[in-house]
């Protein structure tokens, strides 16, 4: 039997962190170990959300934490709120990508972009988790480059709205009770022409389905979104959105947490497979003496430390309000390049116990592959990065 | 009505202790330090009680140094409404502990004081029934669900194989174990509403130790399993070592 999760801090960050963070951090670890590593690995195998968690999620906090109290949110900092995705993702990335759409794409741009109105109706609901939330960007044929998107929002004689469009890819689509939907209202590739709309999942011409056949992030919703004839009052069109660079706000919201969460799954793996070669004999002594193991762990700690010290270094510039979406890309594609790697050497070191869901290791191996791939591919934030630097974009 | 929750920082019990070089003492480098978790029953306790009648102020207690702070806020994110500490370093010596503690709580209001059946740091089981004979009031030790009402508290008491309910005269001092009062998880909101409640300093009273710690010694190292047999027949053995030998079942 495993001890509890204490999780990884080789070079005192905890020095490094407030009070109160240590607390969130705490608190979160603490739910997480005793709700859900109990029940996540038979929920992935059932291919199932656990959303009996979420009432839970949504009492302690956690949605939308780093949002003003005012509107039934914890009101935290930026550190603590990434601390609960790294603690969130220890756990599962289907429950982080859940509290990531729900708080970082779906709370966010309505606080930032919505009206008074649509703050004060959904902020609170999606908080306690009353109500659950979806982010349709993607489409089917414009992933990487979302500005090309043809869903289309069509302004009607009365001032309301028509919308129409397919979105795909869409986490908590199925289970959303609201979903704010990105469309171009002028001629395709205007990028100024992107609007986001708040738009309640029971409007007549909403549908979504779930995406068969996944091999990752199995404790997720993932679905598609059909959108025809979807009509709406002229009070559905979130005010502030102004064009893309709106949705790409909110990208960059959920990248920093996701820099946070991939962090959490990486300790998580490390701290299976250092637990499983102290224990697992072979050759007359534990794995752990043996030097391969000891270079795969000692590398696992290197790469946990630094990306720990990045995404920390990360939020206390965004809580100084200088973080730029281009470090976000660099934190994002980093971590998540490193819990991948780690997640694959841990699942090798298990040997033939790694392939099971009783570990957690290809568990977070499977699902990392898809947060590898959203909130912008590692390929897409390798090109941000390329254009900071040299200036050419390369896209 | 007003409860009085006295608590104790000391060291995770994940965590692994080490003997400092004076050997009288632990190393306090690199040590988690928690809420003893039978405070935490006891807060639990105190919440429950309040919540249910409606009324009353729940504060916490503690006597410690300055980082003793820091516990007493995550006492306040789990909802406590205030907590006073008395700065000082505790001993071992819970005689002397009783006596500063009382002498803070003999001009409370409170009609219970809760303690946690002991701390997990030193396991003496000694400064609330102490503290309830230095104040003058009835103690119910070991409670595991309580229930109370005007002028009396009803506890059920954990003995050995049962419970025993008794009822005690309030003002009175219990201190909890495990039972009904399953610590809740801090919420979020909790901990930044938590920064904005009062946590007054105090000195504590100077009290002498009469009780000093000579040295500490690690447990002896673990003796190796047994193999009792192999399949079947061998459960009716292993059934009865556990019973009579391990007293497990
Ligand atoms: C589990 C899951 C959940 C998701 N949840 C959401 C959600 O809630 N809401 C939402 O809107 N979207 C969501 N997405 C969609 C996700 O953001 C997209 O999948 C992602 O942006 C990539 O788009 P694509 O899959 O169409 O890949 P493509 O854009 O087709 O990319 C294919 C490959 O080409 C590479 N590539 C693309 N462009 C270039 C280029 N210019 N130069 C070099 N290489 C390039 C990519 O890096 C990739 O390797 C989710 C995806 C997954 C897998």
């Amino acid at each position: 039997m495993a001890s509890r999760f204490a999780g990884i801090d080789f070079y005192d960050v905890d020095s490094l962190l407030a009070e109160e963070e240590r607390m969130v951090r705490d608190a979160i670890r603490e739910w997480v170990e005793d709700r859900v590593m109990p029940i996540i690995g038979h929920a992935y195998v059932e291919r199932r959300f656990p959303k009996e968690l979420v009432p839970e999620i949504g009492e302690l906090g956690m949605l939308g934490a780093n949002l003003p109290e005012e509107y039934g949110c914890a009101g935290l900092g930026n550190v603590s709120y990434g601390l609960i995705m790294q603690e969130l993702e220890r756990g599962d990335s289907g429950l982080r990508s859940f509290a990531s759409v729900q708080g970082a794409l779906v709370m966010y741009p309505i606080h930032a972009f919505g009206s008074e109105e649509h703050r004060r109706h959904w902020l609170p609901k999606l908080a306690s988790g009353e109500k659950i939330g979806c982010f349709g960007l993607t489409e089917p044929d414009y992933g990487s480059n979302p500005a090309g998107m043809i869903t289309t929002a069509r302004e009607t004689a009365d001032g309301g709205w028509v919308l129409n469009g397919t979105k795909m890819w869409i986490t908590n689509g199925s289970m959303a009770d609201v979903a704010v939907v990105w469309a171009q209202t002028r001629a395709p590739g205007d990028a100024k022409g992107i609007r986001g709309f708040v738009v309640p999942t029971d409007t007549p011409g909403f549908s979504a389905r779930d995406q068969k056949g996944k091999l990752s992030l199995l404790a997720s919703d993932t679905s598609e979104l059909v959108l025809q004839d979807v009509r709406l009052p002229a009070s559905a069109l979130m005010p502030g959105s102004t064009g893309m660079r709106s949705p790409l706000m909110c990208l960059t919201q959920a990248r920093y947490g996701i820099s946070w969460g991939a962090v959490g799954a990486a300790m998580a793996c490390f701290c299976e497979a250092v637990d499983y070669a102290g224990e697992r004999v072979m050759f007359d002594g534990p794995i752990a003496g043996k030097q391969i193991q000891q270079v795969r762990i000692a590398d696992m700690l290197t790469s946990i430390t630094q990306g720990q010290l990045l995404c920390l270094r990360l939020g206390r510039l965004k809580d100084e309000g200088k973080m730029t979406p281009q470090q976000v890309s660099l934190a994002k594609r980093a971590n998540v390049d490193m819990a991948c790697n780690i997640a694959r050497e841990a699942r090798r070191l298990l040997g033939a116990n790694g392939i099971l869901a009783e570990y957690s290791s290809m568990r977070h191996m499977a699902n990392l592959e898809s947060v590898y791939t959203y909130e912008g591919t590692h390929d897409i934030h390798s090109l941000v990065l390329g254009q900071t630097i040299t200036g050419i974009g390369a896209f | 009505m007003n409860i009085t929750v006295c608590v104790k920082r000391v060291p995770d019990t994940e965590t692994r202790i080490r003997i400092a070089a004076s050997g009288n003492e632990i190393d306090e480098g690199g040590v988690k330090y928690v809420l003893s978790p039978y405070d935490e029953f006891a807060l639990e306790a105190a919440l429950q009680v309040v919540e249910e009648a409606g009324s009353g102020r729940v504060t916490v207690l503690s006597f410690g140094g300055d980082a003793t702070k820091e516990s007493l806020r995550s006492a306040l994110a789990l909802g406590a409404h205030e907590a006073v500490l008395l700065k000082g370093e505790p001993t071992m010596d819970g005689w002397a502990t009783a006596q500063v503690l009382a002498s803070e709580l003999e001009g409370d209001d409170a009609a219970l004081v809760l303690f946690g059946v002991k701390a997990v740091d030193d396991d003496q089981q000694q400064v609330g029934p102490m503290v309830a004979e230095l104040l003058g009031r009835p103690c119910a030790t070991a409670v595991a669900a309580m229930e109370v009402g005007d002028g009396v508290a009803t506890c059920w008491r954990t003995v050995e194989g049962g419970q025993e309910v008794v009822e005690i005269d309030l003002p009175a001092v219990a201190t909890v174990t495990k039972g009904k009062y399953e610590p809740r998880y801090a919420s979020l909101r909790g901990i930044m509403a938590a920064k904005r409640k009062p946590l007054r300093e105090k000195e504590a009273a100077v009290v002498e130790p009469g009780f000093v710690v000579e040295s500490l010694e690690y447990p002896p190292p673990r003796p190796e399993g047994r193999i009792v047999g192999e399949g079947p027949e061998a459960t009716a053995e292993l059934v009865r070592l556990l019973r009579e030998e391990a007293k497990a079942i």
